[in-house]
């Protein structure tokens, strides 16, 4: 070794950093103290997390727990809601969020999936950031601002110019009649659905522009190569390689409708009925009637009926949640699996 | 081969292309009608925020109290300070618990079952219904207490501040490239040092980004203040009280039938509009410079 490399290699200084001549370095031991500490703040910190869930769980099941013993599972399909006679069912609130829920998906996964077909293969690409961050900023606006605007701006519209104008074409169409009746307004489920579809265009919108991203180039490219459309490329090719994230990004849409508050509470008219299948006819949803409802009811059954109400749409936003995760673990093991 | 078959496939060819081109053509004209039609409603709800939102504006909403209905001017002065000292709170609580969580998913439990666990449980948090949230706090706040107050309202307000940061967190310290870290350990540092002067450091605009962010998504939320703040009418300082705060102003003036009520609600509106979008841009621009 030491022929075939030259003297200079080992220089004064190397040689005097490994012989042991001064005093070995004075050994400086760090406390542990901090590190533990550290440690165990980092642990409960997500412990805390972990025993929230539980304690929000565990303390509606208490609140929820009168209601649960007096009216059990029928509390489902019990349609009357009457606090004089204390006598509490939860399906027309159930059914207004189901429903409203239903309108605004409809309306917004086939605007979403446009906006991610053309942030990702149509836009010009100075205009790509600027226009996600327009639609993620329709994300940031609060929901009490597309309540206020819900209810003084877009239901005299809706009722002007929608709802009016059907009502006096279906007058004598049977069945299409009943679905638009109701007090000229403009406020029910439809306007509520229409207000929550805008609020969830951009979440979906978004997962689905994410997921699109990922898609190979070399996948897309063959396509092209083999004389493909655009739309064919997107529809044969993009689409299916990610269809399980779509369809994430599509329940993860989903749970915020279910548990959007401020903007149906405004829109939706808050009355407690049935009895009309109109699109435009007051109704009710759980996060509305608790909004509404909860701060005068008296302890109780009242309570624990809203309670119960709320149990039920953490439940229905929990597993819907929870597939939508589950989705998009898949499309992410996939993407392992064959890069 | 016979030239008539030839031919007749050529057409068939030909039209089978016009088809699909024509189909392609509708579908791009779709997708750049979703794209308008997205933008179309944020321009319209800025447009009118501004313009029913600046005729209520003056000097006096930063000044005067809420106003009884139907009782000419009056200001939004106690709800806007009322809204920022919980919304202050809620930061102020929610930063360090957000934090900490998410330096262990990224640096310690990333693949232990805390850390999974951890992780869908904070998706769940960061999706669950807000109101739901206020409820929590009413059952184990409020009820205790037996009087709705400012805690209760920043405690509910912290809550949706702490998934968003361990989230972000995550993310953030997920980025940094372990030689970054194994260079730190390998000058002897211990963990709690690398995490804080190396990892967390190099990652501090992502982490800021994410606090901003949470901070502009409370200013705007309504439902979990219902029942924990409620609302006060009066200018009040006292946490332990009731107290005002802008969200649940606006909702209770904006479902008046009152003119001036109203007026006022759309005043509100539009603080909250243009704070909260000012809020997310400063974010981007701020993580955008470091990056």
């Amino acid at each position: 070794m030491a022929a075939t490399l030259p003297a200079s290699h080992y220089g004064q200084n190397e040689m005097s950093r490994a012989d042991p001549l001064g005093q070995p370095p004075t050994v400086r031991r760090q406390a542990t103290w901090p590190d533990k500490l550290f440690s165990v703040l980092a642990h409960a910190a997500a412990v805390l997390t972990l025993l929230l869930l539980l304690a929000i769980i565990g303390s509606l099941i208490v609140g929820a727990a009168p209601a649960i013993r007096e009216y059990g599972l029928s509390f489902l399909w019990r349609s009357d809601w009457d606090p004089v006679k204390d006598q509490y069912g939860g399906l027309v609130m159930i059914y207004g969020t189901l429903a409203t829920s239903f309108i605004a998906l409809l309306i917004a996964v086939p605007v979403s999936f446009g906006i991610a077909l053309f942030l990702t293969e149509l836009s010009p690409n100075w205009l790509r950031r600027p226009l996600g961050v327009a639609i993620e900023l329709l994300a940031a606006v609060p929901s009490i601002v597309y309540g206020m605007w819900g209810l003084l701006v877009f239901s005299p519209m809706l009722s002007e110019f929608v709802q009016q104008p059907l009502q006096g074409w279906f007058q004598n169409t049977p069945v299409l009649k009943e679905l638009v009746s109701g007090a000229p307004v403009g406020i029910g489920i439809l306007s509520a659905g229409i207000i929550l579809a805008i609020m969830i265009i951009p979440f979906i919108a978004a997962v689905m522009r994410d997921v699109f991203e990922v898609t190979p180039a070399m996948l897309k490219e063959s396509a092209y190569g083999l004389g493909s459309t655009t739309w064919e490329v997107v529809f044969k090719v993009v689409l299916p390689y990610t269809k399980t994230g779509v369809i994430g990004g599509i329940m993860l849409g989903l749970g915020r409708a279910l548990g959007e508050t401020m903007a149906v509470t405004f829109v939706i008219g808050n009355a407690n009925q049935l009895n009309s299948p109109s699109l435009f006819e007051a109704a009710n949803s759980i996060t509305s009637v608790l909004a509404n409802e909860f701060a005068e009811a008296g302890e109780g059954l009242h309570q624990a009926s809203l309670l119960y109400l709320a149990l039920v749409l953490f439940f229905i936003t929990f597993v819907v949640l929870a597939l939508s995760k589950m989705l998009l673990a898949r499309l992410r093991r996939g993407e392992g699996v064959r890069a | 081969m016979n030239t008539a078959v030839y031919a007749a496939n050529e057409t068939a060819r030909l039209a089978k292309h016009r088809r699909r081109k024509a189909m392609n053509i509708v579908a791009l004209t779709l997708s750049m009608a979703a794209m308008a039609f997205g933008l179309f409603w944020l321009v319209w709800i800025l447009i009118e925020t501004i313009k029913l939102g600046v005729g209520g504006m003056s000097w006096s909403i930063f000044t005067d109290m809420t106003p009884p209905p139907q009782s000419g001017t009056g200001g939004l002065a106690n709800a806007i300070f009322g809204s920022a000292m919980m919304v202050c709170l809620a930061t102020l609580v929610g930063t360090p618990i957000g934090v900490m969580a998410g330096i262990y998913l990224a640096e310690y439990g990333q693949k232990t079952w805390l850390g999974s666990a951890t992780r869908f449980v904070n998706d769940v948090l960061l999706s669950a219904p807000s109101i739901v949230i206020g409820l929590f706090i009413y059952a184990v706040v409020v009820a205790r207490m037996k009087t709705y107050s400012g805690h209760a309202g920043g405690l509910a307000l912290a809550l949706i501040v702490i998934p968003v940061v361990i989230r972000t967190t995550e993310n953030m310290l997920s980025l940094i490239p372990n030689a970054l870290r194994e260079a730190a350990y390998a000058l002897g540092t211990p963990k709690w040092r690398v995490i804080s002067s190396v990892t967390l450091k190099s990652a501090r605009a992502g982490v800021m980004t994410g606090v901003l962010l949470a901070f502009a998504r409370i200013s705007g939320e309504t439902a979990p203040l219902l029942f924990t703040a409620l609302s006060n009418q009066f200018w009040s300082g006292n946490l332990s009280g009731p107290l005002a705060n802008l969200p649940v102003t606006i909702f209770k003036f904006a479902m008046s039938p009152y003119e001036n009520w109203q007026k006022l609600a759309w005043a509100g509106v539009f603080l909250i509009t243009l704070g909260v979008l000012a809020l997310n841009i400063l974010a981007r621009v701020l993580f955008r410079n470091k990056h």
